[in-house]
């Protein structure tokens, strides 16, 4: 058996291949920026800044775009920034959402799971004041009217970039 | 014959009388009958038509007519018809007779009328609600009721949700959710296994509800596009399509070519950029992340192109009512044509790596299988239906403007996430010929991108083959063009139970991976 795997390896040689990103090249200001954020991560959290995502409610739309984040373009990790998956190892929670009723235990739990300094961020259009869902039977109308909100990253929704620039202004300060 | 003989004939076979039936368009026809014959017309057409439900509501009609009224769809293929049972509900106590203990895709609609409208189909066991969860919601308030008024506080009775049990010996529950460890929608999995082997999984969802419908109630056709865009932010295009198509159809005048041909366009890059999505996140899920890294930069590139043609990675802001409103010259269409290019060679490439691993293969093959009858019963749809014998493509069964171009549904038949994984790829390869097509056929139509719309009133199907399955909308538009109902219908809403059968049998670890060959809508199931 062993062997099949290990003769089928030679055969089909080296899988991972080189990969052309041309077409999708980073915007030149990417890799200053990412200098930048690194260093403000290094004086500010001590090298890497761990955060915890929870979506309470969103379209998905400010889910794939955070995702896009640590995409090998991207790739924010390399800048010292992890979503991590538990909130005992977050200094941030970032929220998506419009906190559906259904979400505010869960919200206010994830939260109070995390352990101090800790702060809330919130992603998308929708996490403030409801958005688009303002007005909802079943909203809270916004992340604000559950736990306290330190900064909030626009867009509906924000894109990859636009969210690693916030964080850096936001960090910066 | 058209649909409205097709129809009579089934019925007269069965010496249904005393029925009524209306044929609005071409594709909706509706037969009106009694609360008594309304299960016996139902269990008729679902086996004369071989279809599942499709959708099924309520509306509520008392301040014209004193009264509810339920629906319920069935497809015609043969005919090229949605075909709507309905009848009227008293308003005071409302009820009906189950049809899901005959038709069991009738059964989480039934479910779902109950929670929104107070409306209790008599005869079915399990009418838990869905979105509306007891421990937050108190009973009697029904919120697409025309006279509701929201609740002043919280459920305070203490009720709670019950899940169904599996008990025994040697079994055991692990509950996860609804936050999970990824960056991912909130949902509630309960899986009972003894040893390995999953013997039930029960999902709740309803964690993402955001009251959609009734928010779209009073709104023009205009809002209402801005919304049903963010109902499931991954199909931004399927949902306004669905639904600018029930206006339209309202509205009466075909629109432009151009228009038509651009939607196919867009149609096809969303489910392009979703699919390679998910090729990624099946890789992803076997632990061989070098293929999903490499999925995710093919993502990236479609979501850039979106942007450059459109201005927005998510194909928002495009549909109207009456055409589109971003064009595609010919500088766009040669960006397109290059980018497509690259992307094509990148899916084959992926595609090899994938298909070349052993290991991936090994763990694909044969795992979480959904089979056809179980997909038949539950009334799955899409791509999951498609990897499960169930040929069923909108774009092949309402030809239209799809009827000009040249392509293939896919089918495959074991039901497993290999097939779901290869219903993926054939489709992939069919959008980007679709796309080559349309860049061609746009060459030749005239400049026209939309038409001016009167508001009218009425009410119309709406639906669209998204990337997922079919997203049907059904609208109501009354005085002044504005929204009275509108009923949403997403793939997900029931192919989120063919998942927990697809995974009995399973172990737990392999859970990850039968999810995302499902990948379903958390919003677009929660509405
Ligand atoms: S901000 Fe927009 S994209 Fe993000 S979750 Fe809300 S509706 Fe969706």
């Amino acid at each position: 058996m062993s062997i099949n795997i290990l003769k089928n390896s030679l055969k089909k040689g080296r899988v991972t291949v080189k990969i052309d990103p041309s077409g999708i090249a980073m915007p030149p200001e990417m890799e200053k920026l990412g200098a930048d954020l690194k260093k403000a991560v290094y004086a500010k959290f001590g090298r890497s800044f761990h955060i915890r995502e929870v979506d309470t409610g969103s379209c998905n739309g400010c889910e794939s775009e955070i995702i896009a984040c640590a995409n090998p373009l991207y790739d924010i990790q390399r800048f010292g920034i992890d979503f991590v998956a538990s909130p005992r190892h977050a200094d941030a929670l970032l929220v998506t959402g419009p906190v559906s009723k259904n979400m505010e235990l869960a919200l206010k739990k994830t939260y109070e799971a995390m352990p101090e300094p800790k702060f809330v961020i919130t992603l998308g259009d929708c996490a403030r004041g409801g958005g688009i869902f303002k007005g909802s039977y079943y909203t809270c109308g916004g992340v604000e009217n559950v736990l306290p909100v330190t900064l909030h990253i626009p867009g509906c929704p924000p894109n990859p970039l636009v969210i690693i620039k916030t964080l850096l202004a936001f960090l910066q300060k | 014959m058209n649909n409205h003989e097709y129809i009579k004939n089934i019925l007269d076979s069965e010496k249904i009388g005393a029925v009524n039936i209306s044929a609005p368009y071409r594709d909706e026809l509706y037969v009106t009958v009694t609360g008594a014959d309304f299960g016996k017309v139902c269990s008729l057409l679902h086996k004369r038509l071989d279809s599942a439900v499709m959708t099924f509501f309520a509306e509520d009609m008392r301040a014209r007519s004193g009264s509810f009224t339920v629906y319920c769809a069935f497809l015609s293929v043969q005919a090229r018809s949605w075909i709507f049972v309905r009848q009227d509900v008293p308003g005071e106590n409302p009820e009906f007779v189950s049809i899901a203990k005959d038709i069991y895709s009738a059964a989480l609609f039934e479910r779902e009328t109950n929670e929104m409208f107070g409306i209790t189909p008599l005869g079915n066991p399990d009418i838990r609600s869905l979105r509306l969860h007891d421990e937050v919601w108190p009973r009697g308030f029904y919120p697409l009721r025309k006279d509701f008024v929201p609740p002043a506080g919280k459920s305070a009775d203490g009720a709670q949700y019950q899940f169904r049990r599996v008990e025994g010996e040697g079994i055991f529950e692990v509950p996860v959710g609804p936050v999970h460890a990824g960056i991912i929608g909130p949902g509630h999995f309960r899986f009972s296994a003894a040893g390995e082997p999953v013997i039930n999984l029960e999902i709740r969802l309803g964690w993402t509800h955001r009251g959609i419908e009734k928010l779209l109630e009073g709104k023009d056709h205009a809002e209402a596009v801005n919304i049903v865009e963010r109902i499931s932010g991954d199909t931004a295009f399927g949902y306004s399509l669905a639904f600018c198509n029930s206006v339209e159809k309202m509205l009466g005048p075909e629109i432009p070519v151009r228009a038509q041909v651009l939607r196919v366009l867009y149609l096809e890059l969303e489910r392009l950029y979703n699919h390679a999505n998910d090729m990624g996140g099946i890789a992803l899920d076997v632990g061989f992340s070098f293929p999903a890294q490499f999925a995710s930069l093919i993502k990236e590139s479609i979501l850039r192109l979106n942007e450059n043609l459109s201005g927005s990675r998510y194909l928002k802001g495009i549909n109207i009512v009456g055409g589109v409103e971003k064009d595609i010259d010919k500088a766009k269409s040669a960006v397109i044509d290059e980018a497509l290019t690259k992307i094509e060679k990148d899916i084959l490439a992926l595609e090899d790596m994938l298909f070349s691993s052993i290991s991936f293969m090994d763990r694909v093959d044969a795992t979480g299988i959904l089979r056809t009858q179980t997909a038949r019963d539950l009334g799955i749809t899409g791509v999951a239906a498609r990897a499960s014998g169930i040929g069923l493509d909108l774009r092949k069964a309402f030809p239209d403007i799809y009827g000009v171009f040249s392509f293939a549904a896919a089918k495959e038949h074991r039901g497993d996430v290999a097939s779901r994984f290869k219903v993926r790829c054939f489709e992939t390869k069919e959008s980007i010929s679709l796309i080559h097509q349309s860049l061609k056929k746009l060459d030749g139509c005239g400049p026209q991108l939309k038409i001016a719309v009167l508001p009218k009133e009425g009410t119309a199907l709406g639906s669209a083959e998204a990337w997922r399955g079919p997203v049907l909308v059904w609208t109501r538009l009354g005085a002044g063009g504005k929204i009275e109902r509108c009923k949403i219908t997403d793939p997900s809403f029931r192919n989120w139970e063919g998942l927990s059968y697809a995974v009995l049998g399973n172990i737990i670890p392999d859970f990850p991976l039968c999810n995302k060959s499902f990948d379903l809508s958390y919003p677009g199931n929660d509405l």
